[in-house]
C-alpha cells in the first residue's frame, strides 16, 4: 500500500499546481500585481467560459476522441437562441434562454453523437466536418450578424455579480460574476457523473478498451451518443455565458477557442489516447493557460505574444509527458513505436 | 471480403482503385451539371483561370497533409506555416526593395523571398517532424501546437497587421501566364504535384512512406530510418505549405497572420475525400488531386449563384466530408441498416 | 438433475459460404475439466462463440443447464453461467482492479449510480473466492500477466458461473503460476464449476484435463481421455496428416563461429548470456514468456539496449546502435508477432518482401519497378507463397503464407544469421512443417539459424542445440537427441529466484 502522500507527489496534478504557484510567484515578483484581489477575481472571471468548455473537451478525450466542434456548436446554439428570443421580444428571465440554448445544444450534440458512435473514423475528422456544418448553418443559412441588444434576462445574468473586489492601491475593481457558480456547478455535476454513475465509468471504460467495454456489458454506442449530447449541452451553456457577459451576440467570437481548450485539458494530464485523466487536472490546466494569457499584460509582454506563448506551452507541456513515456521505455526501442503516434 | 489492392506500380493500380474511379465520376457529373446550368460561365476561359489561381492555395497544403496522413500522422499546422512564410518573405522583399525601388532590385527581392520562404517552410516542417519522431508527441498535438506557434510568430513579426506594399515585380511574375493561358499558381501546383508524385511512386522514399504508415514497428524492424523518414515527410509538407503561402501572398497582394483560416479543415477534407486512410498506410495522389478539383469546381459553381453567400461554403464542405464518411462506410459493409442499431461498436 | 452444464448437439455454422462448423457436438459435465483443441481456423473459436451466445448456429441445438435453447443470446449465456476469459482478458488497463471486477456487475444490474463501497466489498469478495491477494486499487495495466489472469478469473466467477472457458491460459505463466492456476481450477471443480480450455498445444493443460475434444475444419474429430493421446496422435487428429518427425542433424562446417556472444547483460531482461553459433547450425533458445528470450533476440538484432557484454561477428567485436547496423552485419530477424512487428498488412506482398533491401533497387534516384517485381516473384516462387498476384495486399494471405512473406523479406537481404522469434506461432501445422523444412534447407546452405520458441516439439525437432532460458539466464544447454519433451518443459518452468515481472 502506498502512502497517501507519495500518491499525491506522484500525481500529475501536483506538478501542475507547482508550476502554477511558481508562475504566480514570478508574475507577482515582476509586477507586484498578481496577488491582488481584483486580479484574482479577473482570473476567476476569465476561467468561466474556457473552464466550461474544458469539462466537455475533457470527457471526450477520456472516451478516446478529440472534439473540435464545440465552439461552433456553442455559437450556433446561442445564436439561434438569441435571434429567436430577440425577434420574439422576450423580456422575461434567464431561464428561457438557458432552456433553449441547452435544447439546441443537445440536438447539435446528438448530431455529433450519431456520427461518432457509428463510424470508425477518428472523431477529430468527424468534428472538423460537423464544426464546419455548424458554422456554415449559422453564417450561411441563418446569415448571422452581430446582435447588439440581447434579451434583458441575458444582460442581467451577464452583469449579475457575486461580489466586487477592489485593489486598494490602484483603486481598480473587478466583479465576480454569478456565472462562476455555474462553472462550479457544472464541474461538480460532471465530477459526480464521471465518478458515481455507470455512464461516467463507462466513458473511462471505453477510453481504456472499447471492445472490453462492450464485452463487459456497456452499450458503447449509447454511451458515446449521450456523451456528445452532454458535451453539446455544456458547450451551449458556455456559449450563453459568454454572450451574456459580453452583453451582445458576436457570432464568431468563440470560434478558434478549441485549440486552447484542448491544450489546457492535455496539459492537465489527460491522455490523448483516452482512458486516463482527472477533472482536477483539466481545471488546473485551464487555470494555467488563463493565467498565462491574463498576466502577459501584467508583466509587460505585448498581447500579440499570446499565440506564441500558447504554442510553446502546448509543445512543452505535451513534450514533457511524451519524454517521460520515452524514458520509461528507453531500453526497448521497439516498444516505443506504437502505431498511430507518427 | 473485398480484395484490397495496393500497388508498387501506380499505373497498374490506378484503374483498379474504386475510390479514384468514383471521384472521377463525381467530377464528370459535376462538370456536366455546371455546363448545363451555367453554360456561360462554364465555357468562359476566365472561370477556369480564376479557379486555377485559387485552388493552388489549399491544394498545395492538401498535398502536405496527404503525405503526413500517409505515414499515419496529420499536419494541422500548414496554414500557420503558409502565413508565417508569406509574412517573412513579404518583410524581406520590403527590406530589399522598399516602395520605389527599381525593377532589378525588385526581381532580386523576389528571388530572395522565394528562397527564404522555402527555407522557413522546411525548418518549420523539420520542427514538426522532430517533435513527432524524436520527442514522440502525437502528431495531432504537435501540429495543433505549432499552428499556434507559427501563427504566433507571424503575429509578432507583423504586429498583427497586414503586410503589404510588395514590389510590383512579385505581382507581375505571379500573375504571368504560361503561353498566355496557364496562370503561375497553377504551374506551381503542377510542379508541386509532379514532384510529390515522383517521390511517392518513382522513388524508394514513397514505398518506405507507405510501409511506415502501415506499420511503423515493421518498418523499423525492416531497417528503415523511421525517424529521418518522418522528419523528411513533415519537411516536405512544410515546403509545400510555404509554396501555398507564396501563392496566397500573390493572390491577396499582402500577407496576414490569419489569412486562409478555413484551409486547415479544407485540406483535411480534401485528403479524406481523396481516399487517404486517416490511420495511415494507404491513399493515392490521384485521388487527392481529383478531390481538390472537385471542391474547386463545386465552389466556383456556387460563386455563379449570387444569392448564395460565401458563408455556405463551410456548410457544403463539412456536409461533403460527412457524406464521404457515410458513403465509405456503406461501401465497406454494404449495409447501412446496421448503422442505425443501438447495439455494437463503431464498426 | 442434469448431467451436463452445457450440451452442444450437431451444431453447424457458415460464414459467407464458408462452413466454420459442421455438425459438431460437445458435452461438458459439472466440474469437468475439458480441453477443446484445434488448429487456427479449425472452428474452435466459432464454437466458443456459439456457446457464449455471440453466434447463433445455423443448425443444431445448444442445451444449457438442461434447457434446450433455439437461440442463445450473450446475456442468456451469461445468465446460464457461461463465462469466457479471452486471451487478452478483456480487462481495462486504465482502471483499478476494483473497477475491473465490480463494474460489469453494476452494468448488468442496470444501475445508474455506482456505489464505491459496495463495489469494493464485491471486488474483495470476488478475489477472496479464489483466495488471492491483489491490491484492489492497483491499476490493471501495472499488473503481471498472471495477476491479470487471476483478476479475469475472479471476474468470471462473480456471476454464479457454471462453466469457465479459458483461451490458452498457461502460455505466459511460470511453473509456480501454472500450479497456482491449476489449484484454483481444481477448487472450482470441487464446487461443481466446469472448465473448458481452448488450446492448440498438447502439453499446455495436459496434466489437468480430464477429457479432450479435437476439431478440424469445423468437424468433430474425436473426444477422448488424455491417456489416449500422445504428440503424434494429437498432431494427426489436429491436421489429419502424418508428419515426418525426424530430428535435425546439421552439417556443421569446419568454419569458426559466425556469431559469438559473451557475458551479454541487459539489466532487468537477461544477464551473462554466452553463446556461439556456427554456419549451418540451428540453435534453439527456449523459455517461458518473460524469461528474457525475446529481449535477447531483440538485443542480437540491435533493437534492445545492452548494458555489458560483447557480440562478435566472424570473430570481430561489433556494436549495434540500432537495427540498421545489425542488418548491415548480416543479421535478419523474424519477429514474434508478424502482425504488429513484421508486416504492413495493407501494402502489397511485393513491397513487403523487398522493403528491407529496397535501396538496392534504386537507380539514379528512381525505383526500378521491374527489378522489384522480379525479385518479389522470385521469392514468391521460392517459398511457394500462395497468391495469384504480388500486387495483392498481404492481408489477403493466410497466416502461414504471411509468415513466409516475412521470411522472404529476410532471406532477400542474404543474411548470415537469421533469428526467428516464434516462427510458427499462429501458423497451421501444414505451413509449420513447410517453414521447418525451409529452415533446415537454409541451414544446409550454411546459414546460421536461431529459433526462439516455447513450442517444445518445435525446438527439439529442428535444432541441433537448445539453450533453456529462465529468469533472464541461460540455465542449461541441451542436446535435443537425448532430451524428452517433459524434461525440457520442467526446465523451462522451474522456479528460480523470483524476478520482477514487467510492469
Amino acid at each position: 500500500m502506498r502512502s497517501y502522500l507519495s500518491k499525491i507527489v506522484r500525481a500529475n496534478e501536483f506538478y501542475l499546481l507547482l508550476v502554477i504557484v511558481v508562475l504566480s510567484l514570478i508574475i507577482q515578483a515582476r509586477s507586484g500585481q498578481f496577488f491582488t484581489a481584483n486580479n484574482l477575481v479577473d482570473i476567476a472571471n476569465a476561467m468561466v467560459v474556457p473552464g466550461l468548455f474544458a469539462v466537455g473537451a475533457f470527457m471526450v478525450l477520456v472516451s478516446g476522441g478529440i472534439d473540435v466542434s464545440f465552439p461552433a456548436l456553442a455559437s450556433l446554439a446561442v445564436y439561434v437562441t438569441t435571434r429567436v428570443l430577440v425577434d420574439a421580444g422576450w423580456g422575461g428571465g434567464i431561464w428561457l434562454p438557458f432552456l433553449m440554448a441547452i435544447a439546441v445544444g443537445a440536438v447539435l450534440g446528438a448530431f455529433n453523437g450519431l456520427f461518432a458512435s457509428r463510424f470508425a473514423v477518428p472523431v477529430l475528422i468527424i468534428t472538423l466536418g460537423t464544426a464546419s456544418v455548424f458554422s456554415g448553418i449559422m453564417q450561411g443559412v441563418l446569415g448571422s450578424v452581430q446582435i447588439p441588444n440581447i434579451p434583458a434576462g441575458m444582460s442581467e445574468f451577464g452583469r449579475a455579480t457575486l461580489f466586487v473586489a477592489k485593489n486598494p492601491q490602484s483603486g481598480l475593481t473587478s466583479n465576480m460574476p454569478v456565472s462562476f457558480l455555474l462553472l462550479i456547478a457544472v464541474v461538480a455535476i460532471a465530477f459526480v457523473v464521471l465518478r458515481f454513475t455507470t455512464f461516467g465509468r463507462g466513458i473511462y471504460a471505453l477510453g481504456g478498451d472499447e471492445s472490453a467495454a462492450s464485452r463487459a456489458g456497456f452499450n458503447v454506442r449509447r454511451i458515446k451518443f449521450w456523451l456528445y449530447v452532454a458535451v453539446g449541452v455544456i458547450a451551449a451553456i458556455a456559449g450563453l455565458v459568454r454572450t451574456s457577459m459580453m452583453d451582445q451576440m458576436h457570432p464568431t467570437n468563440l470560434l478558434g477557442m478549441e485549440l486552447m481548450v484542448i491544450a489546457a485539458v492535455v496539459l492537465g494530464g489527460t491522455a490523448i489516447t483516452g482512458g486516463t485523466g482527472t477533472l482536477t487536472g483539466a481545471m488546473l490546466g485551464t487555470l494555467l493557460i488563463v493565467i498565462v494569457q491574463n498576466s502577459m499584460i501584467l508583466v509587460g509582454i505585448p498581447t500579440f505574444w499570446q499565440g506564441f506563448a500558447l504554442g510553446v506551452l502546448i509543445i512543452v507541456g505535451t513534450g514533457i509527458s511524451a519524454v517521460q513515456l520515452t524514458r520509461r521505455n528507453r531500453k526497448n526501442s521497439a516498444a516505443l513505436i506504437q502505431k498511430g503516434s507518427a | 471480403m473485398l480484395q484490397k489492392v495496393t500497388s508498387l506500380n501506380p499505373r497498374l493500380g490506378l484503374f483498379r482503385d474504386q475510390h479514384v474511379v468514383r471521384l472521377a465520376a463525381i467530377l464528370a457529373l459535376l462538370l456536366i451539371f455546371f455546363a448545363i446550368v451555367k453554360p456561360k460561365n462554364f465555357f468562359g476561359l476566365a472561370t477556369w483561370q480564376s479557379m486555377a489561381i485559387q485552388f493552388p492555395e489549399f491544394g498545395l497544403m492538401a498535398l502536405g497533409v496527404m503525405l503526413a496522413m500517409v505515414i499515419g500522422g496529420i499536419d494541422l499546422s500548414v496554414v500557420g506555416i503558409a502565413n508565417m512564410t508569406a509574412i517573412g518573405s513579404a518583410l524581406l522583399m520590403l527590406q530589399i526593395a522598399p516602395v520605389g525601388s527599381d525593377a532589378s532590385t525588385g526581381y532580386l527581392a523576389l528571388a530572395a523571398a522565394i528562397g527564404l520562404s522555402l527555407v522557413i517552410g522546411a525548418l518549420a516542417g523539420a520542427l514538426n517532424g522532430i517533435l513527432v519522431a524524436k520527442v514522440r508527441i502525437p502528431a495531432i498535438l504537435v501540429t495543433l501546437g505549432t499552428f499556434e506557434l507559427f501563427t504566433g510568430i507571424a503575429v509578432i513579426v507583423s504586429g498583427g497587421k497586414p503586410t503589404s506594399g510588395l514590389p510590383p515585380q512579385y505581382a507581375e511574375v505571379m500573375a504571368s501566364r504560361l503561353f498566355g493561358v496557364i496562370p503561375m499558381p497553377l504551374i506551381i501546383f503542377i510542379i508541386g504535384a509532379v514532384l510529390v508524385g515522383l517521390l511517392m511512386y518513382k522513388s524508394a522514399f514513397g514505398t518506405k512512406l507507405y510501409m511506415l504508415g502501415s506499420n511503423e514497428t515493421a518498418a523499423q524492424f525492416s531497417g528503415l530510418k523511421t525517424t529521418s523518414l518522418i522528419i523528411r515527410t513533415y519537411m516536405i509538407s512544410g515546403v509545400l505549405a510555404s509554396l501555398a503561402g507564396l501563392v496566397m501572398l500573390a493572390n491577396y497582394n499582402s500577407a496576414k497572420a490569419d489569412y486562409g483560416s478555413t484551409y486547415t479543415l479544407l485540406a483535411v477534407l480534401i485528403v479524406v475525400l481523396g481516399g487517404v486512410n486517416p490511420n495511415g498506410g494507404s491513399g493515392r495522389l490521384s485521388g487527392v488531386i481529383l478531390a481538390v478539383v472537385v471542391l474547386q469546381v463545386l465552389s466556383s459553381l456556387l460563386n455563379t449563384f449570387p444569392n448564395i453567400s460565401n458563408f455556405y461554403r463551410p456548410l457544403i464542405w463539412g456536409g461533403v466530408l460527412l457524406l464521404v464518411i457515410v458513403v465509405n462506410q456503406w461501401g465497406k459493409n454494404n449495409n447501412l441498416a446496421r448503422l442505425f442499431r443501438w447495439k455494437g461498436n463503431a464498426s | 438433475m442434469v448431467e451436463h452444464v452445457i450440451a452442444v448437439r450437431g451444431v453447424s455454422k457458415a460464414f459467407a459460404g464458408v462452413q466454420a462448423l459442421d455438425n459438431v457436438s460437445l458435452e461438458i459435465a459439472p466440474g469437468e475439466i475439458h480441453c477443446l483443441a484445434g488448429e487456427n481456423g479449425s472452428g474452435k473459436s466459432t464454437l466458443i462463440k456459439v456457446i457464449s451466445g455471440v453466434h447463433a448456429p445455423d443448425a443444431g441445438t445448444v442445451e444449457l443447464g438442461g434447457e434446450q435453447l433455439a437461440k442463445l443470446s450473450p446475456r442468456a449465456a451469461i445468465a446460464g453461467g457461461v463465462q469466457v476469459i479471452y486471451q487478452d482478458f478483456s480487462l481495462f488497463p486504465n482502471l483499478s482492479v476494483l473497477e475491473n471486477l465490480a463494474l460489469p456487475a453494476e452494468v448488468s444490474a442496470g444501475r445508474t449510480f455506482v456505489n464505491w463501497r459496495r463495489m469494493r466489498s464485491v471486488a474483495a469478495a470476488a478475489l477472496a473466492k479464489i483466495d488471492v491477494d491483489i491490491d484492489l486499487d492497483a491499476r490493471v495495466g501495472s499488473l503481471s500477466v498472471a495477476q491479470k489472469q487471476l483478476v479475469a478469473i475472479s471476474r468470471a466467477l462473480m456471476s454464479d458461473a457454471k462453466l469457465i472457458i479459458m483461451d490458452e491460459p498457461t502460455t505466459a505463466l511460470t511453473k509456480r503460476e501454472v500450479s497456482a492456476l491449476f489449484e484454483i481450477i481444481l477448487g472450482l471443480k470441487a464446487r461443481g464449476i466446469a472448465t473448458l480450455f481452448v488450446s492448440h498445444k498438447l502439453e499446455e493443460v495436459f496434466e489437468i484435463s480430464e477429457k479432450f475434444t479435437i476439431i478440424r475444419n469445423g468437424k468433430h474429430v474425436i473426444t477422448c481421455l488424455p491417456e489416449e493421446l500422445d504428440h503424434k496422435k494429437f498432431s494427426y487428429f489436429m491436421t489429419g496428416r502424418e508428419f515426418d518427425e525426424s530430428r535435425f542433424t546439421p552439417e556443421i562446417s569446419a568454419a569458426g563461429p559466425v556469431l559469438e556472444v559473451s557475458a551479454l547483460t541487459s539489466a532487468g531482461a537477461f544477464e551473462g548470456v554466452d553463446l556461439a553459433l556456427r554456419p549451418g547450425e540451428i540453435l534453439g533458445i527456449t523459455g517461458l514468456l518473460g524469461s528474457g528470450r525475446t529481449e535477447l533476440a531483440l538485443a542480437l538484432f540491435g533493437a534492445y539496449g545492452i548494458d555489458s557484454g560483447e557480440i562478435k561477428i566472424d570473430g570481430a567485436p561489433v556494436t549495434f546502435d540500432g537495427v540498421r547496423s545489425a542488418i548491415a552485419h548480416g543479421i535478419g530477424y523474424v519477429p514474434e508477432d508478424r502482425l504488429t512487428e513484421g508486416l504492413a498488412l495493407e501494402r502489397s506482398i511485393g513491397s513487403n518482401i523487398v522493403i528491407a533491401e529496397i535501396d538496392a533497387f534504386v537507380k539514379a534516384g528512381a525505383l526500378d519497378h521491374k527489378r522489384v517485381a522480379a525479385e518479389a516473384q522470385r521469392w514468391i516462387d521460392e517459398l511457394r507463397i500462395a497468391t495469384p498476384n504480388a500486387e495483392n495486399a498481404v492481408s489477403t494471405l493466410s497466416g502461414g503464407n504471411q509468415q513466409r512473406v516475412v521470411l522472404a523479406k529476410w532471406l532477400a537481404t542474404q543474411p548470415r544469421v537469421l533469428i526467428l522469434n516464434g516462427p510458427t506461432v499462429g501458423v497451421d501445422i501444414g505451413s509449420k512443417h513447410d517453414i521447418h523444412r525451409v529452415l533446415r534447407e537454409l541451414a544446409a546452405t550454411g546459414l546460421a539459424v536461431i529459433i526462439i520458441s516455447d513450442d517444445i516439439p518445435e525446438v527439439l525437432q529442428n535444432c541441433n542445440r537448445v539453450l533453456v532460458m529462465n529468469a533472464g539466464r541461460i540455465m542449461r544447454e541441451l542436446d535435443p537427441a537425448t532430451t524428452t519433451d517433459a524434461e525440457l518443459a520442467a526446465l523451462m518452468s522451474a522456479d528460480v529466484a523470483p524476478r520482477q515481472e514487467e510492469g
